[in-house]
């Protein structure tokens, strides 16, 4: 499992960086979505993997607590794709508004430049 | 410590938290009633800071005061806010520069847009909140809040150079927020606690192989605040952007360079300060030779720009530099003239922001702006602006110009000014001037500092010259500007700031040398944040 979720990460990332560097601001969007489920992953990873335990107390008591797996990665992690959702659709406005001024979707509106 | 006393402590985040959202569902037309709410909330917040710099600032303080516990968790497991000499510092200039900025925006720019109030406020309670907060997690959030509502500011105006520039100041931050969370995860994975009080604690009993793990962390970390701080080879994004946000809009900015050395100070010298083991004074060659490199970038800059958008903007390069490279040198005494020097440039480059547009005003390249501006909103706006528009002031050209030559002195660092009071303060504690302890052996870098300070003041003051000569002896086209009273009284009250903090330099220093002697001593910080009892017994 680690292999798998290390992998996937590392994959993310680096699509994730190459599209960032891109000069389309479609590629660059994609990109840093895909760099910040990476970054999810990684906060997510960083609680330690386990299978089959909950995050959770269960009612009338504390118990082993070996049983549980940390909750607090998880919190931080839904904290993270919450504000990455809204700053990806805040990108996505300006990115509109960018085509709709220079007519050209490069990162630096450059086909349509006179200075 | 009275109980209300105690919730003195959120209001810097609530109460413009509060006002940004209560003046979203108010009509834009009634735009005044907006911006005066946003002063005047402003308003209470620089009376708050002020007492808040107060209480800090009293010695001997009982265990925990200071501390204020969201949710009533006590430290290492609940979110804390803690009160310092450093906090309630920002928190005062912040304050005070919004102030400023709020009272100029009102006479023209926030019709150009909406929502500026709201946004604004948001952009408030975002920095306080990264000043006050003692979690590293809840330091993301505030800063991705702040970040958002900057965003927003920058956008504010709209047109084609604001839209681009917004695009790469947008993707450069939201790369360097993804970075913020891979540091913190990292440093949360092999520590296990996310306080920074309690890091601190944590980080000397680690074992060799957690101790990197938090090393790279910290690093990862630290190249997300130094993008916003601005260190040279992450700052290729902060002239454009500065120079295309509106003149209120990059007076404030002014302090979100600031935020980002601010944090590297605190958590430097908290994390790895002296009690650090093995890990004390990680990354401070990084920021020394970051420091130097950016003040040499800055200094360039200002030289070879033309328009005086872009001068300011490279004066900011040049300000973080000074104060990355101070803090990688890592001398005591060296930290409380740079704080000085912080708050003195700060309030300089935010008067010089607001001042260009004035003084541009007159000119084609102001015009164009302008123009352009007005054309993405649309016309009915200029009459309504002609009628809010109040007495034009007697002598424009001379209080500009007066106003220009004592930016010039400030950005200088030429006496009698608080600019030359800092560098003087800096330098002093560099060669041990300051009489308390022995002078510390002087070396090479050093050296390279005391000269790229120096050039980097004359580079200033050549370009400054250059400008003022152009724009006020040999104009062509003798324009005046029309200035109305509200906008150059906020340029008039920040340079008035600075003058005050020369006449004051005494006092400010003692304060100052406070905060630097607690810095690096941070046991008093994290005792105060462990030990603070939970509110309402045990």
């Amino acid at each position: 499992m680690e292999i798998i979720l290390s992998a996937a990460i590392g994959v993310l990332t680096a699509s994730g960086v190459y599209l960032l560097l891109r000069p389309r601001t479609y590629q660059v969007i994609i990109g840093l979505s895909l760099l910040s489920y990476a970054v999810n992953l990684f906060i997510f990873g960083m609680g330690r993997l386990r299978v089959n335990a909950p995050p959770v107390l269960e009612p009338g008591g504390v118990g082993d607590l070996s049983r549980f797996t940390d909750p607090v990665p998880q919190a931080l992690v839904l904290t993270a794709i919450v504000i990455g959702f809204a700053m990806t659709a805040l990108f996505l406005v300006v990115l509109l508004a960018s085509r709709g001024f220079t007519g050209t979707d490069h990162v630096d509106g450059r086909e349509q430049r006179h200075d | 410590m009275t109980n209300w006393m105690h919730h003195l402590l959120i209001l810097p985040i609530l109460l413009p938290l509060m006002v940004g959202a209560a003046m979203i569902p108010i009509d834009e037309r009634n735009r005044m009633a907006k911006g005066v709410m946003g002063f005047v909330s402003t308003l209470a917040l620089f009376i708050l800071s002020m007492v808040l710099m107060r209480i800090a600032s009293t010695d001997g303080v009982p265990a925990g005061s200071g501390v204020y516990q969201l949710g009533n968790w006590p430290a290492p497991f609940g979110i804390v806010l803690v009160l310092d000499r450093l906090s309630a510092l920002m928190l005062c200039l912040t304050s005070g520069l919004a102030l400023a900025a709020q009272a100029y925006s009102i006479a023209r720019w926030h019709t150009s847009g909406h929502h500026f109030h709201s946004l604004f406020q948001l952009l408030i309670a975002g920095l306080n909140g990264s000043f006050l907060t003692g979690d590293l997690f809840n330091l993301f959030v505030f800063f991705e809040m702040m970040l958002a509502a900057s965003y927003g500011l920058l956008l504010h105006g709209s047109g084609p150079l604001r839209v681009k520039a917004g695009l790469h100041y947008i993707a450069i931050n939201l790369a360097a927020s993804s970075l913020f969370l891979i540091g913190v995860s990292l440093i949360y994975g092999a520590t296990g606690t996310l306080n920074m009080a309690d890091l601190s604690m944590k980080l000397a009993t680690l074992s060799p192989d957690d101790r990197q793990m938090v090393e790279v962390g910290a690093g990862v970390l630290g190249v997300a605040f130094l993008v916003k701080a601005g260190m040279w080879p992450l700052s290729f994004w902060l002239p454009t952007a500065y120079a295309a946000a509106t003149p209120p809009v990059a007076a404030v900015f002014a302090i979100l360079t600031k935020v980002g050395i601010y944090v590297i100070l605190r958590l430097s010298l908290l994390v790895f300060g002296a009690s650090a083991g093995a890990s004390a004074g990680f990354g401070q060659s990084v920021l020394l030779a970051g420091g130097l490199l950016t003040i040499a970038f800055g200094a360039i800059g200002v030289l070879a720009s033309q328009a005086m958008g872009r001068l300011a903007a490279y004066s900011v390069l040049v300000s973080s530099g000074t104060l990355l490279a101070a803090i990688g040198l890592g001398h005591p005494s060296m930290i409380a003239g740079a704080l000085f020097y912080l708050v003195s440039s700060t309030l300089t480059i935010a008067a010089f922001f607001l001042l260009i547009e004035l003084v541009e005003r007159g000119r084609d390249a102001g015009a164009d702006v302008l123009a352009v501006t007005m054309e993405a909103y649309g016309d009915a706006d200029e009459d309504e602006e002609e009628e809010e528009a109040g007495a034009a002031i007697p002598g424009t050209m001379a209080i500009l110009g007066l106003c220009f030559c004592l930016c010039a002195l400030l950005l200088a660092g030429l006496p009698p000014l608080s600019g030359f009071v800092a560098k003087f303060a800096i330098l002093g504690g560099l060669f041990g001037l300051s009489g308390t302890e022995t002078a510390p052996a002087v070396s090479a870098a050093d050296w390279t500092y005391v000269t790229l300070l120096i050039v980097s003041g004359l580079a200033a003051m050549i370009a400054m010259n250059r400008v003022g000569i152009r724009t006020f002896w040999a104009s062509i086209e003798n324009t005046v500007p029309r200035v109305v009273v509200i906008e150059i009284t906020p340029v008039v009250v920040l340079l008035a700031a600075c003058i005050f903090l020369s006449l004051q330099a005494g006092p400010a220093m003692r304060y100052m040398q406070a905060t630097a002697d607690s810095l690096f001593d941070p046991t008093g910080y994290t005792e105060r944040v462990l030990t603070a009892p939970r509110a309402g017994g045990q």
